[in-house]
């Protein structure tokens, strides 16, 4: 975890701050794992998959609530201040989007169980796989941008959540397509279209953690006007 | 949690008595300070400091031992005239005045300017010796009705009075340390000050007297203004509206208390307030 590169005094207020930065790090690696699970159950109909995602989702939870217990013990034992500061109430905030994030993705996994048995074509698919790599691609750059302190990252991904948005329209306009086709695709689509507004949903937690490490490494709120200003600079 | 429970009704007048920190700073300017240095004999203890202290705001000087804050803070009243050899160079002004001006009466700037300091130190007379004195040697009451009049009013402002009413003609040494120092406040306002400085007025104080103190420096700073030197960088942050931070003499760092306990832009003050090793 980069730091301002000078150690704490008290060396075991450093080792609480680097196991809560690992903590965070260590919930990502799993909510990323239930993402990829979910989807996958969902795709592959593979209902072992299914369960164990399902399961695995109580582990996530149980890392939120632990992450918050630290986070609160570090505040009123260690008085945090500045960038200390910053880290602690951002993982709060992290761990809360994580573990919702891993909720969706238990979700998924659920939606899974339900779609089994129906007449589902590869096509319908496509979209929804499309959207999972784009949105595991934020999730992923968003944690990193977290753990990294990188806030010019952090930005990026805030800008490409327009593009998880888009792609949630069209796989709405697509599947709408399917089902005006045929009656009986109405079912199986509507679950998909579940499924892509619980991407949609992954995508904006991600958008939060970005913005969490934009104001974990500035020390300020990344607003929209910001944002543009970043963009503008990037066009010029 | 007494608005919580439906005590206190949060109108928008109680939410602004909790002032806007960014306010502090838009209040007009009470001191000056511009490179001020000192020399105890050969040794610099500041090298060229200059910050402006708002009115009726708490300023609070932070920093390691022997950065030169306690040394700043009595530049203000000139008790550093009372240290041999030590030389003060620079300007500093209350109100536009230069208060390094041979021609002032460091009497009538220390009663203007009063200090409070880290250990109690109430004059081995009773607690209404105490509080009398100051007005007495000022010439600040007609009589002896006056007098009183002052006395009572001042341990008020001080928050002491209802602990004190009934001894007031008891020696002041035979109160508690927390009461002590509230004393000493009182004695410091007694004097009618416009400034009052606070060189670690808590270090000696359990949490409870400190929580007391601070309580009562908030509510000193609608009619004062406050420059207070501390170690607790907690306390600085709990009673400030505007912190400086000091290294080795030198002034690093100033602004609102909340952007420097929350993203201060210099390196060592991070370091200093986050407990690292610079």
């Amino acid at each position: 975890m980069p730091t301002t590169g000078t150690d704490h005094i008290v060396t075991a207020y450093s080792d609480e701050l680097t196991f809560l930065a690992q903590s965070i790090a260590e919930m990502g690696g799993l909510v990323e794992v239930a993402i990829e699970n979910g989807t996958k159950s969902l795709l592959r109909l593979d209902r072992e998959l299914a369960d164990l995602t399902i399961i695995a989702d109580q582990r996530i939870d149980d890392m939120q609530r632990r992450i918050d217990d630290m986070a609160v013990s570090m505040i009123a034992r260690r008085q945090p201040m500045a960038s200390d500061l910053r880290a602690i109430i951002t993982s709060i905030h992290v761990a809360s989007d994580l573990e919702r994030v891993g909720d969706m993705a238990k979700q998924l996994a659920r939606r899974s169980l339900k779609l089994e048995g129906m007449n589902l074509q590869p096509t319908f698919y496509n979209g929804v796989k499309n959207m999972t790599a784009l949105v595991l691609r934020q999730v992923k750059e968003a944690l990193d941008a977290y753990s990294n302190r990188d806030a010019e990252a952090a930005i990026e991904v805030c800008n490409r959540d327009d593009e998880v948005d888009a792609m949630h329209t069209s796989l709405f306009r697509e599947l709408l397509t399917y089902m005006m086709e045929d009656p009986r695709n109405i079912t199986p689509c509507t679950h998909l279209l579940f499924c892509a507004k619980n991407l949609e949903r992954i995508g904006d937690h991600a958008t939060n953690i970005a913005e969490r490490a934009y104001y974990l490494q500035t020390g300020k709120q990344l607003t929209s006007e910001v944002q543009e200003l970043q963009r503008t600079q990037i066009k010029t | 949690m007494d608005v919580l429970a439906g005590k206190v009704k949060m109108t928008p007048q109680t939410m602004n008595t909790a002032m806007n920190p960014i306010d502090a700073l838009e209040r007009p300017i009470r001191l000056t300070a511009r490179d001020v240095t000192v020399h105890y004999g050969a040794k610099q203890a500041l090298h060229g400091i200059s910050i402006d202290i708002p009115d009726r705001a708490v300023t609070a000087f932070i920093g390691p031992s022997g950065c030169g804050k306690s040394t700043f803070l009595r530049c203000f009243n000139r008790m550093n005239d009372t240290i041999e050899g030590a030389r003060v160079g620079g300007r500093i002004e209350l109100d536009g005045e230069d208060i390094y001006d041979p021609s002032l009466d460091v009497v009538e700037l220390r009663a203007r300017i009063g200090m409070v300091f880290q250990k109690p130190n109430p004059f081995p007379k009773s607690i209404y010796e105490n509080v009398a004195y100051g007005p007495k040697i000022h010439g600040l009451a007609r009589s002896k009705t006056d007098l009183d009049e002052i006395v009572v009013s001042s341990l008020r402002k001080a928050g002491l009075f209802e602990e004190v009413k009934d001894r007031l003609h008891e020696p002041g040494t035979g109160l508690s340390g927390g009461q002590q120092q509230r004393l000493c406040i009182a004695r410091a306002i007694a004097v009618g000050p416009e400034v009052i400085l606070m060189d670690e007025p808590c270090s000696a104080l359990d949490p409870i007297a400190t929580a007391i103190i601070e309580e009562l420096i908030d509510e000193l700073r609608e009619n004062y203004t406050i420059v207070i030197v501390t170690h607790s960088m907690q306390q600085a942050a709990r009673v400030s509206q505007k912190t400086a931070f000091f290294h080795l003499g030198n002034l690093v760092e100033e602004g609102v208390t909340e952007d420097i306990f929350t993203n201060p832009v210099n390196k060592q003050t991070q370091d200093y307030i986050m407990g690292r090793i610079g």
